[in-house]
């Protein structure tokens, strides 16, 4: 199943419901697109809920890395919600772990937006 | 269990989710567990898209050969590209603090995670020669 990406507003925090694949191709090129008309359009708490993604390459990976520059680059915030053990293990081989805020409840996550 | 598969496959991403979904079928029938079939997925996949992309730079008019071997419950995958070739000593690490917030060059860390064997060479033709091994169980190691 290929990568979807869907947003809703929860106050001022943008969640952005991803589902399924994030690879190469189709599904990291849609979250590099979701993620910048979000912050042209002025979001910049921006809080990814990776609950339902299966899967991710080394190339889902960068998008998420490109997600953080850009947001933070804009004085934003980007934050990751609902890791699955497989995406966890892969940001701490990648040891990109530490380098993201994670949470694991999204009401205490969009409380914690700034 | 044995079996041997030599394919030669386009260099473009279809064909790097069709050697993914070649591999994890045929660990499904060697008895992998999933997390076992999709940790081999993802390396092959990693490896894959490293000859598609770095090796052949999607070239219509050069391909990658992909050998499968499996054998007991070990599977042997080799993913030969037309490429240059590359020296894994001169990858740069990505997990090194200059390179932590790049947005590619993890996917032979990937590689190298997710299988119990790897190794990297020059093939007689000069492209990339990439070997990974996966074994179903721990006692195969």
């Amino acid at each position: 199943m290929s990568a979807r990406f869907t947003t809703r507003q929860v106050g001022d925090v943008t969640v952005i419901d991803a589902v399924g694949r994030i690879t190469l191709g189709e599904g990291s090129a849609l979250l590099r697109d979701t993620v910048k008309s979000l912050v042209a359009a002025g979001n910049k708490k921006l809080l990814m809920n990776l609950g339902d993604v299966s899967y991710i390459d080394s190339s889902g990976v960068g998008e998420l890395v490109y997600s953080f520059t850009t947001v933070t680059s804009q004085q934003g915030q980007f934050k990751l919600l609902n890791l699955s053990k497989r995406v966890e293990d892969l940001l701490q081989i990648t040891k990109l772990y530490t380098v993201f805020e994670v949470h694991d409840d999204e009401t205490r996550a969009v409380r914690s937006f700034s | 269990m044995t079996g041997f598969t030599d394919t030669l496959l386009a260099s473009n991403l279809a064909s790097v989710d069709s050697a993914e979904a070649m591999v994890v079928e045929s660990a499904a029938t060697l008895g992998f567990d999933e997390d076992a079939r999709m940790d081999l997925g993802l390396a092959i996949r990693e490896a894959m898209v490293n000859a598609v992309a770095h090796g052949n730079a999607y070239s219509p008019n050069k391909q990658v050969r992909l050998i499968l071997e499996a054998q007991g419950d070990a599977i042997r995958v080799t993913i030969i590209d037309q490429g240059q070739g590359f020296d894994l000593n001169q990858v740069p690490d990505p997990t090194r603090g200059e390179n932590l917030m790049r947005e590619s060059g993890r996917g032979l860390l990937l590689m190298q995670a997710f299988v119990d064997e790897f190794s990297v060479k020059r093939s007689p033709a000069g492209g990339a020669e990439v070997v990974l091994v996966k074994y179903a169980s721990e006692t195969g190691r």
